[in-house]
């Protein structure tokens, strides 16, 4: 029986390969996908330290690896007036030394394990966040502990810090795109509004900030009663409580500060914005303008509005501007939906002989994503959109990524499993009227940065709007001066 | 690559690196594979997780810019852009078209050993992907024109200058690639290729190029994530089996030219400050030295407590920053240490420090903490490649390409838990010799005064 079953076997192998090259699939068509898979992700499970701190895990035991991130409510938004990249450099500074250790032995307590432990700060959120596989999860525990409960804030290393900062700033006069960057989002939104700095402030307020200053921002937004603990990976509920409830038991609680209010930017109309860069081989260019918050009703429209016009590799911008034209390595657009209005922009990059052209295009594009989008247009974004969400959950750090937008904006357990309906109920008609309200070609910011002799007449040309001539150091301020101890 | 991504590119083609790791981990990482061929040669490798229903479909050719003719150079990477416009029955535009409305997603790489494609995508679009992938291969060039060809020549060029001539100190690599290798080296060329010659590659190169190593005995196709082998070894078999065979590629064999003597030069470009490359050829990928090398670039620069951090940017202050990376090839390596100078201090300063530590490690080995740092980073490093299906697969291809295994997860691993203090100190006295390597200062224009000393210390 046993030869038999082999014979058997063999032959199997035998007929498959040895008819498969008679055997012409058919190309006509593409294949139609086979039936839809689910994602079957295991539930959002909720408990409470006895401090009150909430604890939100999502389990993921194909690989041994645990990422756990202590989220705070306060980021970016809510530097002091004239500090401008405190909420920044309080979380580098987290990173420079915490508990019974200084910087260095922090540090190779850390690489040690082979571990990931950093502090972020968002625009609305703080944190900090280990990263590591399961069997050094105990001992990087304690070090997250020390790091979110008793950061050391040496004066040395915020001198270190400082001239690392101002040296970087240096360093963006070099680089098209963050000039680019920064003058952008300063004209949407003005200097007085926390998206139009950059995050890490500007060399004034960067040499203003002490350590008083990381203190107090620590001490006012890390509070247990600001907090929740998202925990992702190959470790389940039971096993990571006593374990938290250990290390954050003595977490006490002080006053919340209030969040910082900031002014409602306005839409400008249109304008161009040039920087001279003699010699740029080619046109750094970004344009838009306000686009929307989280909680906008607008929210699942512009998601696929925003893959036709520019969000994925088949996107009228990207079409148009490089596989039609050659004009760019890739174009696209994208609209950060934060808890205030982010900004909506399109980027690319264009062979400097093509600004114009290119930049004709590129708001050809954006009149015309106002009129109807195609029925084809519409179904594939919609596709693309819904079946590759679940690529999201396929690593502890994009689980994490999706929990702590459930977290911060207060987003229903089950909306993971929402999110498809939302994004195939939101139709043409709903598309046009998100595009009418969010993409207004007379209301757009044009930042480009390139060579203004050979640029500036092609611009001209067009007859578009206003052209601002602008150095580097007026958008960037002069190169900062640093010395060793700065 | 065919469209815009982290613009560290370099850094990602390092092959992940293991480490020395407790049994228990090893075992997790074991990652079973059936594997089989195809009568037309195309080696296929199968390997299922369903732990999120997606696949990774990843399709390496045996070529990259080492195969280049002189005049020719960038034409590989020219090709990769081209096998994304359509073949035999997937009109111009609707390969990213159809795949997309799959909720799947592409790229691709060239480097100078490989080409490599790949689709990250929902488990019901695996037949999807290999009638793409199968189209591509077998009819390629019934759909190529000329007009295709110059389209993306332009968006090519475009990736050159956003990558390399609009980047500040993009050039360096540019100049170190044609400096560590000498004339006739396979790997001489960067992989990006000259403006003029990807101005002269024509119509009949990319048909040629095609006809001679796009065939499927130079090709491996690895699948990973939510698949039933069985059913995937259908789809594969039914998908690939018009593919026609072709002539079998030989192995490049040619005589590998070597530097002799160190190389330092200089160039200028638009940016404020100095900055300092060294780079050396080193043992090609899982060769003798490979793994020492590895350690010791942590050992040098991965973290805080690295020799050169430590030294040039934390006591010393005179280094914004420093990195040291080896970048693993089959026929050499390349070993890069990198630092960029401070406000007020030359690339000399930073050279003589630099000097002084690689020579130090024969002196103060590397010391158990030390050495366990840098293999538990790697360790880390390569446990988190394995999560997105697309990393994995990719991982499992070269694997399969360098060994003959993909699932070489424990012998990468065991070569770690082998080195030894003086084994890694003697591996950088062998290898990162100052004799024979490469010195690039680059300075802002005018400021030649910043650049490490040309030799004997003269003017």
């Amino acid at each position: 029986m046993i030869s038999w079953r082999l014979l058997i076997a063999a032959a199997g192998i035998l007929v498959v390969c040895g008819s498969a090259p008679g055997q012409k699939p058919d190309r006509s068509a593409p294949p139609p996908p086979g039936p839809l898979p689910e994602l079957h992700l295991p539930a959002v499970q909720h408990a409470t330290l006895s401090g009150g701190i909430p604890v939100v895990l999502l389990e993921k035991h194909n690989l041994p690896l645990v990422q756990i991130e202590v989220a705070v409510k306060g980021g970016v938004a809510e530097d002091p007036p004239g500090k401008a990249g405190v909420a920044s450099l309080t979380a580098t500074m987290m990173q420079e030394g915490a508990g019974g250790r200084d910087a260095l032995a922090f540090a190779d307590a850390v690489d040690f394990l082979g571990a990931t432990l950093t502090a972020y700060a968002g625009w609305h959120t703080s944190g900090a966040s280990l990263h590591t596989v399961s069997a050094h999860l105990d001992s990087g525990l304690v070090l997250l502990r020390d790091m979110v409960l008793s950061p050391r804030f040496p004066e040395e290393e915020l001198g270190r810090k400082r001239t690392e900062l101002l040296t970087s700033i240096a360093q963006w006069h070099d680089d098209p795109s963050a000039i680019a960057s920064v003058l952008f989002h300063v004209t949407v939104f003005g200097p007085d509004h926390p998206y139009g700095r950059p995050t890490t402030g500007m060399e004034s307020s960067i040499r203003a900030i002490t350590t008083a200053d990381l203190r107090s921002f620590h001490d006012s937004w890390f509070q247990p009663g600001n907090a929740t603990i998202l925990v992702v990976g190959d470790i389940r509920m039971d096993d990571i409580l006593p374990k938290l409830e250990r290390l954050f038991s003595g977490w006490a609680p002080g006053k919340v500060a209030p969040r910082v209010p900031y002014p409602a930017p306005h839409r400008r109309p249109t304008a161009i914005y040039l920087v001279d860069k003699p010699g740029a081989a080619q046109s750094e260019i970004m344009a838009g303008s306000i686009g929307i918050e989280r909680k906008s009703p607008d929210y699942f429209a512009v998601q696929v509005m925003n893959d036709i016009l520019g969000g994925s590799f088949t996107s009228r911008l990207n079409q148009d501007l490089r596989e039609t034209h050659g004009y760019t390595y890739g174009a696209s657009s994208s609209f950060e939906a934060r808890l205030s209005p982010g900004p909506f922009v399109v980027r690319t990059a264009v062979q400097t002989a093509v600004t114009a052209p290119a930049l004709a295009a590129l708001l050809l594009e954006l009149r015309a994503i106002r009129d109807p989008v195609t029925p084809d247009e519409l179904s594939r974004a919609e596709n693309y959109l819904t079946l590759r969400y679940p690529q999201n959950f396929q690593s502890v750090d994009g689980i994490t990524s999706r929990l702590s937008e459930l977290v911060t904006y207060g987003l229903p357990d089950d909306y993971f499993n929402l999110y498809a309906d939302r994004i195939r109920s939101v139709g043409g008609e709903n598309v046009r009227a998100a595009a009418m309200r969010c993409v207004v070609p007379d209301s757009l910011t044009i930042v480009i940065v390139g060579d203004r002799s050979l640029i500036e007449s092609g611009l001209d040309s067009l007859h578009l709007a206003p052209i601002h001539i602008l150095s580097v150091d007026e958008v960037l301020g002069p190169v900062p001066k640093t010395g060793r101890d700065d | 690559m065919k469209r815009r991504a982290c613009r560290f590119l370099r850094l990602l083609t390092v092959a992940a690196v293991l480490a020395a790791s407790p049994l228990s981990l090893r075992a997790q990482l074991s990652m079973p594979c059936r594997m089989f061929d195809l009568p037309n040669g195309l080696h296929v490798i199968l390997h299922e997780d369903h732990t999120v229903p997606v696949i990774g479909v990843n399709l390496w050719y045996h070529v990259g810019s080492a195969r280049e003719r002189a005049g020719r150079t960038g034409l590989a990477h020219l090709f990769e852009h081209l096998m994304f416009e359509g073949s035999g029955h997937v009109p111009l535009g609707r390969f990213d078209e159809w795949l997309e409305a799959a909720g799947g997603d592409n790229n691709a790489s060239t480097s100078v050993d490989r080409t490599n494609y790949f689709e990250s995508a929902p488990s019901n679009a695996l037949d999807l992907t290999l009638f793409l992938e199968s189209d591509r291969m077998a009819f390629l060039v019934d759909s190529m024109t000329p007009a295709k060809v110059d389209i993306q020549r332009d968006v090519v060029k475009n990736e050159r200058r956003e990558t390399y001539e609009n980047q500040p100190y993009g050039e360096a690599w540019l100049l170190l690639d044609e400096n560590l290798f000498p004339p006739g080296h396979p790997y001489h060329s960067p992989v990006i290729g000259s403006m003029d010659d990807l101005t002269a590659a024509t119509y009949d190169d990319v048909v040629g190029f095609f006809r001679r190593y796009y065939i499927p005995s130079n090709a491996s196709l690895v699948i990973a994530g939510d698949i039933n082998p069985e059913e995937a070894r259908k789809a594969v078999t039914r998908w690939f089996s018009d593919v026609p065979a072709g002539p079998p590629v030989q192995p490049l064999n040619a005589p590998l030219p070597r530097l002799t003597s160190e190389r330092r030069l200089v160039a200028e470009d638009r940016v404020q400050l100095p900055r300092l490359y060294m780079a050396w050829a080193t043992p090609a990928q899982f060769a003798p030295g490979n793994a020492e090398l590895n350690v010791l670039s942590l050992i040098l620069a991965g973290g805080k407590n690295s020799r050169l951090y430590r030294r040039l940017v934390y006591d010393l202050r005179i280094a914004q920053d420093v990195t040291a990376f080896q970048e693993e090839n089959e026929l050499s390596s390349k070993f890069y240490i990198v630092a960029t100078a401070r406000e007020g201090h030359t690339l000399g300063e930073l050279e003589r420090i630099i000097d002084a530590e690689l020579g130090n490690l024969s002196g103060i080995l590397p010391d158990r903490r030390e050495i366990a740092r840098a293999v538990n980073t790697i360790q880390a490093s390569f446990v988190d490649r394995m999560e997105r299906m697309y990393d994995r697969a990719d991982q499992l291809n070269a694997y399969f390409t360098a060994t003959g295994n993909p699932d070489y997860f424990a012998e990468d691993l065991g070569r770690y838990g082998k080195l030894d203090p003086d084994g890694i100190s003697a591996a950088a006295k062998k290898y990162l010799d100052p004799a024979v390597r490469v010195v690039l200062s680059v300075v802002p224009a005018g400021r030649k005064d910043l650049a490490a000393e040309p030799p004997e210390g003269g003017k």
